[in-house]
């Protein structure tokens, strides 16, 4: 592959996200102003909103989810932008991504010098069933959909490729969910705040306080193996293995390296970036990895000049349990085949050799799909920065990886970011 | 097999007459399911529509307990689940379909692997149903 590289570097200097979870009072503009009155607060020395010369905004499907179409200039006029050039980009969960990618070749092309860029969805206005149809749209309407796939289904069905390609133990799916909900718990952004252990007690006290029966589950695992506690969604694929539906607006401030000091002295610079789209799932050679996540970790790993072992740690798009798994596999931190048994050997964990979702994860984060990849940024910024609270790692982090799908991988963005001394 | 076209709804036109049909590539052979007007392989588009013999194996499936609108319509829901996966044609090529006639008791015991035959199944509104591509065990 020849190595190519952006003509001129792109730095973050500043970050902000809405708080995840079900907002029945606001639409995707307060979630994008929420953001926005963080971001202000993040950038060391301040910005002037005047010196914003576009804004590059992640969006799925607020046309189905709130019935508007052409949201970025309405967004943008939110946060008093108007009348800079303003796009909406549209690749599934991937959306968010892929505007940091389109926003950060603008300002490497040298037209601009200062971008806002980010996504937002808000999903919770619908019934699940229409959320669930809706979703379904990124998928192949035509030839996937009408055989009755839905997206925990895709997942599903890979998870039993993987499953029998490799021999795996199911129960390593508990484990991704166990870990990610154990790091949500350290994250005040996240839609579960929560421990699977705590979701489990919560449950015992309420049936005491009913008068019911009081359930015997004696640890995460027997909770989880429980269809009372762990209703079936599409086999082996259960409720805890499922990201959730989620409200979520994020927002970046992306400047050329050339004047990144101007805003902080700890700018965060993009040093690869790769993207690859797909066919469905049934075209693909492999059944139980994502091609797309691989080719686009090649890419970013070639411009970055860097190897898998050269990561920090990963924000890895884990929509469902299985899909952390393969995307630790497609990223290279595990050879294929064994992510399964490093999800269940704590690898993966905060204290583990390739720390993945730091943050929750879209499992415990949310899953607002046009934000989630912005909101990946969001955590690779925080731990690199060292202000990731109870939840930092430890020890001396330069590099931080964000692998985002969109559909089943008919997308993936992946990019590295470095923190320089 | 005139009756085809390499335009994508004639794929649910031959379902319509129960048949399962794709494309042969004239220059390189690749076979796709549904048919393709321009090669994925070769970038040729001398195209033949071809129909399948219908025969394949199981090669990725879940058990759906949440439906989306269609299935639910259709009468499935979380205490009747259905079964839907990806089946790799003798042919070569793999196709999405429903799969019918499995024991869905116990998900676990489906063995990837399992030799199935095309049939079709109806879904949709009275006044417009529909065939879709499903497969049973052989």
């Amino acid at each position: 592959m020849t190595e190519k590289k952006l003509s001129r570097n792109v730095a973050v200097v500043g970050v902000g996200m809405s708080k995840f979870g079900a907002f029945p009072d606001k639409t995707s503009r307060d979630l994008l102003v929420e953001a926005y009155q963080e971001l202000k607060t993040s950038v060391d020395k301040g910005f002037d909103p005047r010196e914003i010369e576009a804004f590059y905004m992640g969006n799925f499907s607020s046309d189905q989810f709130e019935w508007q179409a052409h949201l970025a200039p309405i967004a943008a006029s939110w946060l008093g932008l108007s009348p800079i050039p303003t796009l909406r980009l549209e690749d599934a969960c991937a959306s968010s991504s892929v505007a940091l990618r389109q926003a950060s070749l603008a300002i490497a092309s040298g037209l601009y010098d200062i971008v806002l860029v980010g996504g937002v969805e808000k999903m919770t206005d619908l019934p699940i069933a229409k959320v669930t149809d809706a979703l379904a749209s990124a998928a192949d309407t035509q030839f996937e959909i009408p055989a009755g796939f839905t997206f925990p289904g895709f997942y599903a069905a890979m998870a039993t490729a993987y499953m029998h390609e490799y021999q795996a133990d199911p129960e390593a799916f508990k484990h991704v969910a166990i870990k990610n909900h154990q790091n949500g718990a350290l994250n005040e952004k996240a839609q579960f705040n929560q421990t699977i252990a705590s979701v489990m007690e919560g449950k015992k006290a309420k049936a005491a306080a009913k008068g019911l029966p009081v359930p015997t589950w004696q640890d995460e695992l027997e909770f989880l193996s429980d269809p009372k506690g762990n209703p079936m969604i599409a086999w082996p694929m259960t409720l805890f293995d499922c990201s959730p539906v989620s409200d979520g607006g994020v927002l970046l401030l992306l400047v050329s390296e050339e004047i990144a000091k101007k805003f902080t002295d700890n700018p965060i610079y993009i040093v690869g970036s790769g993207q690859a789209s797909d066919g469905a799932l049934s075209e693909r050679d492999s059944l139980c990895s994502v091609p797309a996540a691989e080719k686009a970790g090649k890419q970013a790993y070639a411009m970055a000049g860097l190897t898998p072992d050269d990561i920090n740690f990963a924000e890895v798009h884990d929509c469902f349990t299985i899909a952390e798994i393969m995307a630790s596999e497609d990223l290279g931190f595990f050879p294929r085949g064994e992510g399964w048994k490093a999800a269940m050997a704590g690898e993966t964990a905060r204290t583990g050799r390739h720390p993945i979702n730091t943050s929750g994860g879209l499992k415990a984060k949310g899953h607002p799909v046009g934000a989630s990849g912005a909101g990946q940024v969001v955590e690779v910024w925080k731990q690199l920065r060292g202000i990731a609270g109870e939840r930092q790692l430890p020890g001396e982090l330069k590099f931080g990886l964000t692998h985002n799908v969109g559909g089943t991988g008919q997308t993936c963005v992946v990019h590295i970011f470095e923190k320089r001394n | 097999m005139s009756d085809y076209t390499l335009q994508s709804k004639s794929f649910y036109q031959a379902l319509a007459d129960s048949k399962l049909i794709g494309s042969r590539c004239q220059d390189c052979g690749y076979v796709a399911v549904p048919q393709r007007q321009i090669c994925p392989r070769c970038h040729s588009d001398r195209k033949l529509v071809i129909e399948f013999s219908g025969r394949g194996k199981l090669a990725a499936f879940t058990v759906i307990y949440t439906p989306p609108s269609e299935m639910l319509a259709a009468g499935y829901n979380n205490k009747n689940p259905y079964c839907v996966g990806i089946v790799e044609l003798v042919e070569g090529p793999r196709v999405n379909a429903q799969i019918l006639g499995l024991d869905l008791s116990d998900p676990a015991s489906i063995r990837i692997g399992t030799e199935l035959v095309m049939t079709t199944v109806e879904r949709g509104p009275e006044d417009a149903r529909k065939k879709f591509l499903a497969f049973q065990p052989a």
